[in-house]
């Protein structure tokens, strides 16, 4: 049972692990704003509740409060960057369009309409 | 102090003098904020390597949330340039 | 095994935090700095757990969750700034 837990726990710090080093790299390469929060927020979010579950599981005394962890990382860190997000499309960043489509723009001018 | 927790702490302090550096030459305010929060979070974790967790918890509670809103609101109250 | 897990783990980890301070260097504006600094800080999250497990100190734990329970203070403020209503 002990090794059992200790190997699940490998795992998921290795998992963890890996999805931080992809969300640094698309942080880097990415080619605009928007891209670029869409790959840190997601993958860095994604690798770090893993890493974290994993520790505990590593060590079953500290279960608990990994798990508190787990569950504010799931809740902050994306409430962080959608506020980020839409405060840089209100300070005029202009997105990368490849088809020349801006659905949020089109999404306000709808609601202007209907007011 | 093992040798993986001197070349963290190294790593970290590199970090630490970048960004002030960064925050020291920036005309723009709001980045230099940014980068005086980077500033903070590397010297929680210098005094954290050097085990004195409860300094680091302060740190972190005062250096990120608190000082952060409280330039921001200045910055709001001025300008954001710096000539 | 445990100490040879512990170097690559940690590596792969300082190589996140160096590829992150590059793009906080190099970013044009101020919220692809602002994005930079909270993929930073979520590392340094995970690293100070991972540290934390590695000299098998409970207490240290307690860093890592001021963190994540204050850290997104911040950012929201910045970005309430950016937008312009704050």
């Amino acid at each position: 049972m002990e090794t059992i837990l200790n190997y699940l726990g490998y795992f998921f710090v290795s998992i963890g692990a890996v999805f931080l080093v992809l969300g640094a790299f698309g942080i880097l390469r990415m080619p605009d704003f928007y891209t670029r929060i869409q790959a840190g927020t997601k993958s860095s979010t994604l690798g770090a509740m893993s890493f974290i579950f994993g520790v505990g599981l590593l060590e079953p005394a500290w279960f608990i409060k990994t798990l508190v962890i787990v569950v504010f990382i799931a809740i902050s860190n994306p409430i962080s960057s959608h506020a980020l997000a839409r405060g840089a499309y209100k300070s005029h960043h202009q997105p990368y369009l490849k088809d020349g489509v801006d659905a949020y723009k089109e999404v306000e001018n709808q609601k202007e309409v209907k007011l | 102090m093992s040798t993986f927790a001197f070349i963290f702490l190294l790593f970290s302090v590199t970090i630490l003098i970048i960004a002030a550096f960064f925050a020291a030459f920036k005309k723009d305010l709001l980045q230099a904020v940014i980068a005086t929060s980077i500033i903070s979070l590397s010297l929680a974790v210098i005094f954290y390597i050097l085990q004195a967790p409860d300094v680091a918890l302060t740190e972190a509670a005062i250096g990120v949330a608190l000082s952060t809103i409280v330039f921001v609101l200045t910055i709001r109250n001025t300008k954001r340039m710096e000539e | 095994m445990n100490d040879v897990f512990f170097i690559v783990i940690m590596s792969m980890l300082v190589l996140a935090g160096v590829i992150a301070a590059i793009r906080f260097v190099k970013g044009p504006t101020a919220a692809d700095r602002v994005v930079a600094m909270d993929n930073i800080s979520v590392i340094i999250i995970a690293t100070l757990v991972f540290v934390a497990y590695f000299f098998q100190r409970y207490i240290y734990i307690d860093v890592s969750l001021v963190y994540a329970v204050l850290g997104f203070i911040g950012i929201l403020t910045i970005a309430r700034y950016l937008e312009g209503g704050i």
